[in-house]
């Protein structure tokens, strides 16, 4: 009863060619596989995605928040302003950053270990200078008055900035470990590969954040 | 469970047997440390990086979850349907308790049951072995995942014993209900609940991205992608789309911690908030967490109907690329749950029309299944028994979602108890039916005895009858007006009925059989641990590899790492002996 074969129809003519199309049934030599994309990168890659939709969650809330209180409050009149020019040369440095990293990526691919390693230590030098500047401009922004409970601006500014800036730290800890191999000699394509993705993603990210938090 | 360490083999087999996931190891020079470690008992089950084990781990602890949740089910029906008497062995629910029973009750079934079991259990536990490669791509990042998960299961359940006693603002947690202590009386109950789901998600967002660079990285020689078991696809979409919703969600999770805990106010409305932000940011993940968690069953139903239909399975790609369409659709539906909610009424109509669009590709899924067991040659072992079961009352759930997707219904049906039937009508299927059809079809992979068919069948029985004896009821009920999230229905005059009373009482009555129904499993499950007969590495006769491995697996999985020659679904072939054709044995 149970080896009863299934008549061949029992699997629709649709699926029968389908199949066969597939080469579901038939028997053909299997060639061995490669990764597309490196498992590690492949990680870093799915991490980003999910991280890209974090951010359109708080951007998203951000511009509801926005819409809703009206140019009056937004930000409030007793409230200071944004350091509108200061932050965008402070772009200019972090974008910069993400350049030398491109430039160690493609060195190292080409062997040029030496001029990797610098890259990547320059990389790493613009993206700690980012971080401290905004930093400071933090410290400043909470002298006159503007915190996390000021207003709802307040909030969401800190919001999505201090988002940012716990990945740009998280990531420029990620560089520096990578700097650190590469001085010892070991460092890997792959390995290159993902940070450089993770630090790509937080460089791409702020310009947006940049655009809709401080001039938009 | 003999799952012993065995370096030597290790090696060579990953290089023989998954050359990607060899080649992902440059990528985490860390990982893999475990491989080499003693083999003491806490290195080997509790500590260990081999998936087999975390995927139990997860497993386990999702059953122990479920109990916990099972038992809040019990306290608060009790409480429906024998209003303000002690409940044996709870106590008295007041309404404040009533609340938080039905807050961490649905919190728990979803997101420490559902979750864990579907797909960090299954998943773990089958992706490796299915794709036939010995370990995940990235094992330590995966004991930390389940690790994280262990740390929010204590969390939650601590925010019962803090001082306010548990949440109960409901799953959903809307603002500004949930925002402040002042307005929900908990105000440590609240912070931690919400900071258990985020260390719940981040757990499970580690899980994911092992789940989706081992299908992708790691399979074995000659499995092409349309090779690839249908469950594996399933529990990879499903991470996929878990990967995607997460983020706005825990975007809004941070945002609700801030106004409880740091005193801002971006859900507050008189101070310049917005609590229709948070519904929005809920439900967009929280309509396609309904496909994250229903895929992966549907993955399960798959395996076990068309072995033991002895069948192969329906359309497979076309069933595969409607799962990846349905999972992409599944982002523009959410706004269904807010129609009473005061959204623009020309956006209801939009969300109206793509809710019903929506249930077309389930619709052609549950199909297609139908397709499979046609003409088969079907046996009804107990795990056969719950995949058509599921089929059957999961069809119950979507077409009810039919009518809620409707705008002008669900205005009416709107947090009634015929809402709370469909969902169960759905996520018990999914996590409850489902699952068990996957223990019983995978027990003897997993500690290589068989289950008691006997017992089996018996519990299969309670869980459906008892099943069906508390939700059918509960679609009358509501049609007739009983709100929920209320905790005794005697305070309202209309619904204070004896129909209706006694029809609570039938919902209640069910729900003891039910949970009386999984002694049966317990026992079954502890004594075939030790006195089930031995099974054989392939006792079903099945196609899939990891069936091609010992019953159980050794840690490495293979004793040869196996190649791949056809598709999963090569049953009753013709012009063969053999009614089934494994995916690892040449022409
Ligand atoms: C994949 C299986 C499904 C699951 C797990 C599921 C789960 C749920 C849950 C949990 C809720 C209630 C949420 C709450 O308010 O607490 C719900 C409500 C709803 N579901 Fe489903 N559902 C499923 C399929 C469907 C389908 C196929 C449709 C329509 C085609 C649908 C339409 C709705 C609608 C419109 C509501 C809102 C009802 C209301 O709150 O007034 N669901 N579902
Ligand atoms: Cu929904």
């Amino acid at each position: 009863m149970r080896n009863r074969p299934v008549r061949p129809a029992g699997t629709s003519r649709v699926a029968s060619v389908m199949n066969a199309a597939n080469g579901l049934a038939v028997t053909r030599p299997r060639p061995a596989r490669r990764p597309v994309v490196p498992s590690a990168v492949l990680a870093v890659l799915v991490l980003v995605a999910a991280e890209a939709m974090f951010f359109a969650g708080l951007t998203s809330a951000f511009l509801v928040g926005k819409a809703g209180a009206g140019p009056l409050l937004w930000p409030p009149l007793d409230q200071p302003r944004l350091p509108v020019a200061t932050t965008a040369v402070n772009t200019l440095v972090l974008l910069a950053s993400g350049v030398a990293l491109a430039i160690g990526q493609r060195a190292f691919a080409r062997g040029r270990a030496r001029s990797a390693r610098r890259a990547v230590t320059l990389s790493l030098g613009l993206g700690v200078a980012f971080v401290v500047v905004q930093g400071s401009e933090w410290v400043r922004l909470v002298g006159y008055g503007l915190t996390m409970t000021s207003s709802t601006f307040g909030s969401f500014f800190y919001l999505l900035v201090g988002a940012h800036a716990l990945h740009a730290v998280g990531a420029l800890v990620a560089l520096g470990w990578l700097a650190r191999s590469l001085r010892q000699g070991h460092g890997s394509r792959d390995v290159l590969g993902a940070v450089g993705a993770f630090w790509y993603f937080v460089v791409g990210l702020w310009p947006v954040l940049y655009v809709l938090v401080y001039v938009w | 469970m003999a799952l012993t360490v065995d370096a030597e083999h290790t090696v060579p087999a990953r290089r023989r047997g998954a050359p990607a996931s060899h080649d992902g190891h440059r990528g985490a020079p860390a990982a893999h440390g475990g491989h080499h470690g003693p083999t003491s008992f806490w290195s080997t089950y509790v500590f260990s990086t081999d998936h087999k084990v975390i995927g139990l781990q997860y497993m386990f602890t999702g059953m122990v979850m479920a109990l916990i949740g099972g038992f809040m089910a019990y306290a608060f029906r009790m409480q429906l349907a024998f209003p303000d008497q002690p409940v044996p062995g709870f106590g008295l629910v007041t309404p404040n308790v009533y609340n938080s029973l039905v807050t961490n009750h649905g919190a728990i079934m979803i997101f420490w049951v559902a979750m864990p079991m579907l797909i960090a259990g299954f998943g773990n536990f089958l992706i490796p072995l299915m794709i036939g490669c010995d370990d995940m791509v990235f094992p330590r990042l995966n004991r930390l995942s389940y690790q994280l998960f262990f740390v929010s299961a204590i969390v939650l359940l601590a925010s019962f014993v803090v001082p306010g006693g548990g949440f109960g603002g409901a799953w959903t947690s809307y603002p500004p209900l949930s925002s402040s202590g002042t307005f929900n009386h908990t105000p440590w109950g609240a912070p931690l609940w919400l900071a258990a789901v985020a260390i719940e998600f981040i757990a499970f967002l580690l899980g994911g991205i092992n789940f989706i660079t081992t299908a992708m990285n790691a399979r074995a020689p000659g499995m092409r992608m349309w090779d690839i078991p249908m469950v594996v696809w399933m529990i990879v979409i499903a991470s996929i789309l878990f990967m995607a919703s997460a983020g706005p969600l825990i975007a809004g999770a941070i945002m609700l911690l801030l106004d409880q805990v740091a005193g801002t106010h971006f859900f507050t409305p008189a101070a310049g908030g917005d609590p229709l932000l948070w519904q929005h940011l809920f439900w967009f993940f929280g309509h396609p967490e309904v496909y994250v968690v229903l895929l992966p069953a549907m993955g399960i139903v798959a395996e076990v109907i068309t072995v033991h239909a002895r069948k192969k399975l329906f359309a497979y790609k076309t069933i595969l690329y409607t799962t990846a369409g349905t999972a992409a659709f599944s982002f523009v539906v959410w706004a269904h749950h807010q129609f009473v909610a005061g959204i623009d009424p020309r956006m209801a109509n939009l969300f109206t029309i793509t809710t019903l669009l929506i249930s077309i590709p389930i619709g052609e899924m549950l199909f297609c299944y139908i397709a499979t067991l046609w003409g088969g040659s079907i046996e009804f072992k107990t795990s056969m028994l719950f995949g058509v079961a599921f089929l059957a009352e999961f069809l119950l759930g979507g077409v009810t979602g039919i009518f809620l997707g409707a705008s002008a219904v669900d205005v009416y049906l709107h947090d009634t108890y015929f809402v709370v039937a469909h969902f169960h009508y759905t996520f018990v299927p999914i996590a409850i039916i489902a699952v068990f059809a996957g223990i019983y079809h995978w027990y003897p992979k997993m500690f290589g005895r068989l289950m008691d068919e006997t017992l089996g069948k018996i519990h299969f029985w309670g869980t459906i009858i008892g099943f069906n004896t508390i939700f059918l009821p509960l679609f009358v009920t509501g049609a007739a007006g009983d709100h929920r999230r209320i905790y005794s229905y005697q305070h309202f005059q209309q619904l204070a009925t004896d129909g209706l009373q006694s029809l609570r009482v039938v919902a209640t009555v069910g729900m003891l059989i039910m949970l009386l129904a999984q002694t049966a499993f317990i026992v079954n499950f502890v004594r075939s641990l030790v006195r089930g007969a031995p099974a054989a590495a392939n006792p079903w006769r099945a196609n899939t590899l990891e069936w091609a491995a010992p019953s159980p697996p050794p840690h490495g999985n293979f004793a040869e790492m196996p190649t791949v020659y056809r598709g999963p679904y090569e049953y009753s072939v013709p012009g063969r002996t053999e009614d089934y054709w494994p995916q690892n044995v040449p022409a």
